[in-house]
Formats: C-alpha cells, sequence, structure tokens
C-alpha cells in the first residue's frame, strides 16, 4: 500500500468524471477489489462527480486508499461549494431522484458502500465521504 | 458468492453445451430463482458467467473485454434490484401502520347496533380501500332519543382518519348541551373550518330521532339527504335538506328539518359511494337505486341494507370506488 497516494481530481467537465471513474478503478484494483467491486466503485465515483456537476457546477472528488485496523479500504470524498441539498434525508429515499431516473443516485451509493457520510448546508456546498472494505 | 455456485453453473453450462436440452433450459430457470433467493445480483451473476466460460474453452479476448460494459451496463439494473428490495421492506411495514390506522379507525365506530321495541336499524359501511373516508355513529340517549351522524369526509387514507377521530370527539364533548341538530353542526363546522387542511371539507347529516314520537330532526352539510318510505302511500320520496358542507365558511349556518315515521316508514340515510356507482358505461340514477330499495322494502331494516349493497356490488361488477355507508331506519 506504501505505492498508493491520495489522489483529488477536479471536477466541471464530463471529462472529468470520466478521469475520476478511472482513478478508482485502477486504485480499486491496485489494492485487490474483485472486479465488479472495481465496477461499483467507478459507479459510485460516477454519481457522486455527477451531482457536482450537475447541482454544484464544479468541485472535487479525492480518492484515499486507507487501513484501519489491518482492514484495507477505499474512501471517496465528494465536496462541492454548490446550493447543497435541503432535506438529505429525503434524497436518501428510494425513488426521489430529482430527474426521476432509476438506478444508482444517492440511495444506491449507500448500498453499495460499506459505510456512507453525508454533510450538507444550505449555500454553503456538500460534502459526501464513502468507504468501501476489502472483503 | 460460494465456489458451489460456481461449480454448479459451470456444469449446467457443459450440459447445456453437449445437448442444448429444453431440461437444462428449465433448471436455469429454477436457478435464476434460486440465485434471487440468495440476493445474487444481476452484475454478479454476469461475472459468474463469464468465468465460467473460461473453464469451458479458450475465451476470445473481445469476449472476455465486452464483459467489461456488460458489468458496468447491470450494475444500474443491480442498484434497481437493491432498491426494490429495501423498497419492499419498507412497503411491509407501511402496511402494517395502515393496517393499525384502520383497526383504530374500526374503533371509532359504534360496534353493536342498538335495539328497540318498535325500530329497526340497519347498516353497512364499507370501506373501498383499508381507510374508510366515510364516518357514521348512532348514540343512544336515556331520553330515548336516538342519534344518527352520517358523513363523507373528502381525501382518503391517513387524513380522513384523523379528521374523523377529530369529528367524533368533537360532538362527544358536546353531548348533550345543545339545543338542536341545527346547533350542532354549526358549531362542528367550526371546528372543521378552524382545524382542518383548507382543501379538505365533510359533508353531513346528523339527526335525532324520538324513539317514542316517532320523529326525526336533522339538519344537513352539503351532504346529500336520504329517502323516507311512506308506507301508507307506498312511495318513495327525497328527504329536504341544504346547508354549506362543514370546513369551508366559518359562519354558516344551518336549518332544521323534521320527518315523522307511521308504521311501516322507513327512513334511508346514506353517502355518495351508494349512487355515484359506474354500472356498466352509465351512472347508477336515482329512481333506480329507489327501484332497487322498493324490492327490498318486505325485510327487515338490516337484511334490506344488506341485500341492496350486494345487488348494488353485483351491478357494479365487484367494484367498489368509493367507501360505501347506508343507513336504514324502519318504524315496525
Ligand atoms: N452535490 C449536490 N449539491 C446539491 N444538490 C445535490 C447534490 N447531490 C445531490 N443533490 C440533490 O439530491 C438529489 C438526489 O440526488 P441523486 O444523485 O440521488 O439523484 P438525481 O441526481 O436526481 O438522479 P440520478 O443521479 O439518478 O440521475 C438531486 O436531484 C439534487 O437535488
Ligand atoms: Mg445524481
Amino acid at each position: 500500500m506504501a505505492e498508493l497516494y491520495p489522489e483529488t481530481i477536479k471536477i466541471d467537465s464530463v471529462a472529468d468524471i470520466v478521469a475520476a471513474r478511472q482513478v478508482g478503478r485502477n486504485m480499486s484494483r491496485q489494492l485487490g477489489f474483485g472486479t465488479i467491486m472495481q465496477s461499483r466503485m467507478a459507479t459510485t465515483i460516477s454519481e457522486l462527480a455527477r451531482n457536482i456537476f450537475l447541482y454544484a457546477g464544479e468541485g472535487t472528488i479525492t480518492i484515499t486508499p486507507i487501513e484501519r485496523e489491518g482492514a484495507i479500504g477505499l474512501q471517496i470524498t465528494a465536496l462541492d461549494a454548490g446550493p447543497g441539498i435541503a432535506d438529505i434525508r429525503k434524497v436518501l429515499e428510494d425513488g426521489y431522484s430529482t430527474s426521476g431516473a432509476l438506478g444508482a443516485g444517492l440511495p444506491g451509493v449507500r448500498r453499495m458502500m460499506d459505510e456512507f457520510d453525508i454533510q450538507s448546508a444550505l449555500g454553503e456546498g456538500t460534502k459526501v465521504i464513502v468507504v468501501k472494505w476489502r472483503s | 458468492m460460494t465456489r458451489g455456485i460456481e461449480k454448479k453453473y459451470v456444469q449446467l453450462l457443459r450440459d447445456y453445451l453437449a445437448g442444448q436440452g429444453e431440461d437444462q433450459l428449465y433448471d436455469a430457470q429454477q436457478l435464476g430463482k434460486w440465485l434471487l433467493l440468495q440476493d445474487i445480483s444481476p452484475e454478479e451473476m454476469i461475472d459468474l458467467h463469464g468465468r465460467a466460460l473460461e473453464y469451458l474453452g479458450d475465451v476470445p479476448e473481445f469476449v472476455r473485454a465486452s464483459f467489461s460494459i456488460l458489468t458496468e451496463v447491470m450494475i444500474e439494473y443491480g442498484n434497481e434490484h437493491r432498491s426494490v428490495t429495501s423498497m419492499r421492506s419498507k412497503h411491509k411495514q407501511f402496511q402494517s401502520e395502515m393496517a393499525v390506522a384502520s383497526a383504530m379507525q374500526k374503533s371509532l365506530v359504534p360496534q353493536e347496533l342498538p335495539v328497540y321495541p318498535d325500530v329497526e336499524i340497519g347498516l353497512v359501511s364499507v370501506a373501498a380501500k383499508q381507510i374508510s373516508g366515510d364516518y357514521y355513529n348512532i348514540v343512544t340517549h336515556d331520553d330515548g332519543r336516538l342519534c344518527l351522524t352520517i358523513s363523507d369526509i373528502t381525501g382518503k387514507g391517513i387524513s380522513a382518519a384523523m379528521c374523523m377521530s377529530m369529528l367524533k370527539y368533537a360532538m362527544e364533548s358536546l353531548g348533550d348541551m345543545l339545543h338542536g341538530p341545527d346547533e350542532m353542526l354549526r358549531h362542528l363546522n367550526r371546528v372543521v373550518e378552524r382545524n382542518i387542511d383548507p382543501s379538505m371539507f365533510v359533508t353531513m347529516l346528523f339527526g335525532c330521532y324520538d324513539t317514542q314520537k316517532h320523529r326525526f330532526r336533522y339538519a344537513v352539510a352539503g351532504h346529500e339527504p336520504g329517502f323516507v318510505y311512506r308506507a301508507k302511500e307506498g312511495r318513495f320520496y327525497d328527504m329536504e335538506g341544504k346547508g354549506m358542507a362543514l370546513g369551508i365558511c366559518s359562519d354558516s349556518h344551518y336549518q332544521e328539518y323534521e320527518v315523522h315515521l307511521d308504521v311501516g316508514d322507513v327512513l334511508i340515510l346514506l353517502t355518495d359511494g351508494v349512487t355515484e356507482r359506474k354500472i356498466g358505461r352509465y351512472y347508477l340514477h336515482r329512481d333506480e337505486l329507489v327501484s332497487y330499495l322498493e324490492a327490498e322494502l318486505g325485510t327487515s331494516a338490516q337484511v334490506m341494507a344488506d341485500n341492496l349493497y350486494s345487488k348494488l356490488l353485483l351491478l357494479s361488477q365487484f367494484e367498489l370506488p368509493d367507501d360505501y355507508t347506508m343507513m336504514i331506519l324502519r318504524r315496525t
């Protein structure tokens, strides 16, 4: 793990979303996650980065390899200074996405990951931190 | 996923590729059910298939690579699958909460009908869904008065149930303090107007039947009054009565009406779930309803109410789009 360092990707275009996915996929492969977990990690990063792009305009995704009590995992931090989310409980409910879209969204991300934390203040921005442990 | 499943799956593929039989296809379908039960996601299944191929021969690189695309697409199906699973458990919880609300609502209406020597009461009240928007009550007083309420609350579900308990307790707290039905409705209107959502309102007929003098004094708030059958003439009449529904305007006033029942006369009170029903392509006509009522006249009040309900249900092909309440009072 010594050779893996956190990486921060600035998000303000679709190309950045793709770049962030790529970093996440590579890092999870290097950490020894299985192929499905690699893809789920990429999907998670996609969703968080896309929310930044769509709702805040710009922000960052930071991908950090972590080690806690001998367990190895990957942590994704999505940070922006956008409009913030008024009702967090609501957006974590299934079937709530404003775009009416099915699939991942924040509830999907929460289910794919082991840890999920979200902080948001109206007018100040949003921070989402998720962790997936290698099983 | 366990290695056991992988082995089984490889074997299934081998058997199928050897003979391409329907047997294996059937097994595959059964396996699908089992995998669902084990909570195996679509993307895991794709992955399993990809790995299984490696056991069966040389997999061309383009086939192997194409699995990445398939996996990526299936992850979204997986997310949907997981969300359905969690919604299913939420739905269960919601259903049990609704069942509690429904039971609580049933406790708001009288559990049995009073019995008098020369007045029969019949009642059928059926909710279209779990929670009814119809409210009725039958309260006996020591002085021989029998107070009847029949009411329809706009909006269904929980909001109707909550409004209903408010109505019941508002009426109970007034009890005998008030003079007439017109006063009762005037007071209830104020309670309802102050306490419910402006988009909601309540229609009601409230009246007291004097079981000695056989006189029914009532008042109406936006509710379709029922019918009175005059045995002597062998005819049904529409009951009269008008008034603003409860909860619309803070200072509505109501008028008191009165009907007197002779031996054999029948009073029929109802909610619009009885009348507003589609029979085939047209709506039930009031005259038609009267003719069905007429056909049931020889029986007791309860049998009459039961038969009418069955009859109308049959006519509308067992569909009950709205809550249904009918109360019948018959002087014997
Ligand atoms: N970073 C953010 N800043 C402000 N609002 C956000 C942010 N992320 C999410 N939201 C709000 O939360 C809602 C739910 O987000 P989620 O990603 O679950 O669904 P969606 O973006 O509406 O649809 P989908 O991602 O499925 O296309 C969004 O519609 C948006 O209103
Ligand atoms: Mg989104």
